[in-house]
């Protein structure tokens, strides 16, 4: 007999795609009443429940600031690079000419690997052309090599970018564990103290 | 708001052309998946603009739809893709059909009289005597016969078009005489 | 000068804005001489270009349900669009459509190289890379 208690614990687990789903069923229907909020997690329930889908494992916490910073600076980049890249389609008589790097990452989670790809694939210059999830490799493709100063900075782009998404997401001891530290200003700080 | 509405679907229908020439011409069926997923962009951005142009809010929805599903064509092609040889997907002109049925006959000769070579040759060196390899030269013959003709009439099948008439000229030579003209 | 006309002009630029980036991209994807140099042309504007547009047209329709359900759609997109063009690009280096020779480092063809060479080198072992290989083309 299948009894009820693991299935409810894996529902509750999941408690991030439920709001996730119901904050998109109001964004559809566009006004926040009463009625939208019931039918929203209702319709998130019965999806979660009835497609089984492996759960996102989340460890980490999210960080206002580091959020603020990685918006405004994709933001900034996606305006920056949209513009370089429109350019070098419309200049005549400039072939770009790519590269295929690759950038070793430094967090052991899918999801950051995911959530870094997707952002380096949005930023005009640089795609994804293999993400070996298991060893933590990321393969890009360069539209144009010069534009962006050459291999050494494109990969560099790459490794700021995963560090902006780390200090908006992940945890202390993820942060540590990428060799990354947690608190600059206060170990900054303490520095200054015993110096 | 006319004059915007003007420009932008100028170049809306420039970049769609554009796109779409690249289908027509890229060589493998990715650039065509690309070139096709600039396509969708396209005609989202058009409803956009319609929708700014005219304030309407209930054609929003095809937005939303349309972003969510617009990269499941390209995903499900490239999921499947395989090794194309060059040029396979290419259009061929009647020229080239018959050019190749010719290549294709000649080869197919040459294989046939390569084999019977070889097999007169065994057949004298195992039997002395000549007798046993006339018949079944003769039916290799026959058969080859067979081959170029049914080659032959398949090439003469390429259907007979009133708009290619003029090119009588330079197609007579390549295909075989006494087809269809 | 009323707040509606300046509202107007603003989303009249970004409409403009949105199908010039449009227009690059159509360029870009008949330009550019290989597979992933016009994949680039193709998705990358349309992430700015999709969002200038609905910029200019949340503006022009100033009603709060519709705005809400336009940023939904610039998420989406967001979400969409890096994963089709990494599966092209994916499947075009694995059918070999992409032209070496036009570029300038190619790592991913060196790694494929050693991991290839390696394989070959300790035979017993070789059903632990195949492993990986097949996860990754699920």
């Amino acid at each position: 007999m299948m009894s009820l208690h693991p299935r409810k614990r894996r529902l509750a687990a999941q408690w991030p795609t439920v709001v996730w789903l119901v904050v998109v069923w109001v964004l559809l229907w566009g006004d926040l009443s009463f009625g939208n909020v019931i039918a929203g997690t209702v319709v998130a329930v019965a999806v979660t429940g009835l497609l089984r889908m492996t759960p996102v494992d989340f460890h980490g916490r999210l960080h206002p600031w580091g959020l603020v910073v990685l918006v405004a600076r994709f933001a900034w980049d996606l305006l920056h690079a949209s513009v370089e890249v429109s350019w070098v389609a419309l200049r005549p008589r400039h072939t770009p000419r790519g590269a295929v790097i690759g950038v070793q990452l430094r967090n052991h989670s899918d999801l950051y690997l995911t959530i870094t790809a997707e952002l380096c694939s949005l930023v005009p210059g640089s795609l994804v052309v293999e993400a070996h999830r298991l060893t933590g490799m990321l393969y890009l493709h360069v539209l144009d090599v010069e534009q962006s100063g050459g291999v050494e900075a494109a990969r560099k782009t790459v490794l700021d970018q995963e560090e902006r998404v780390l200090r908006a997401f992940a945890s202390d001891d993820e942060l540590r564990a990428a060799g990354l530290d947690p608190h600059p200003r206060r170990s900054a700080r303490r520095a200054e103290v015993r110096a | 708001m006319t004059v915007v509405l003007l420009i932008c679907a100028a170049l809306l229908t420039v970049a769609g052309v554009l796109a779409l020439i690249r289908a027509e011409r890229g060589p493998s069926m990715l650039d065509r998946t690309v070139a096709l997923d600039i396509v969708v962009t396209v005609v989202v951005a058009a409803v956009a603009l319609y929708a700014a142009a005219e304030r309407r809010t209930d054609v929003v929805p095809i937005l939303v739809v349309l972003s969510l599903v617009g990269f499941v064509g390209s995903v499900t092609i490239s999921r499947f893709a395989s090794v194309e040889p060059e040029g396979e997907g290419r259009v061929r002109s009647r020229e080239e059909i018959a050019q190749e049925e010719a290549e294709r006959i000649r080869a197919e000769e040459e294989a046939e009289r390569a084999r019977r070579a070889r097999r007169a040759k065994e057949a004298e060196v195992a039997h002395p005597d000549a007798e046993p390899v006339a018949p079944v030269e003769a039916r290799r013959e026959e058969e080859s016969a067979g081959h170029a003709a049914d080659a032959q009439a398949s090439s003469a099948e390429v259907p007979h078009d009133d708009d290619r008439a003029e090119h009588d000229g330079t197609e007579h030579d390549r295909t075989d005489e006494g087809s269809t003209r | 000068m009323s707040w509606d006309t300046v509202a107007d002009v603003v989303a009249s630029i970004c409409l403009i804005g949105g199908a010039l980036l449009a227009f690059a991209a159509g360029v870009g994807v008949l330009r550019f001489p290989d597979l992933l140099s016009r994949m680039h042309a193709g998705t990358k504007p349309q992430v700015l270009g999709l969002i200038l547009v609905l910029i200019g047209l949340s503006l022009r329709l100033r009603s709060g349900g519709a705005v809400w359900a336009l940023v939904l759609v610039a998420l989406f997109q967001m979400l969409t669009a890096p994963v089709a063009a990494h599966l092209v690009g994916r499947a075009g280096y694995r059918t070999g459509k992409v032209r070496r020779d036009l570029l300038v480092v190619d790592e991913l063809t060196d790694a494929q190289a050693r991991a290839a060479t390696r394989d070959d080198a300790d035979l017993p072992r070789n059903d632990a890379p195949e492993e990986t290989t097949d996860a990754e083309r699920r």
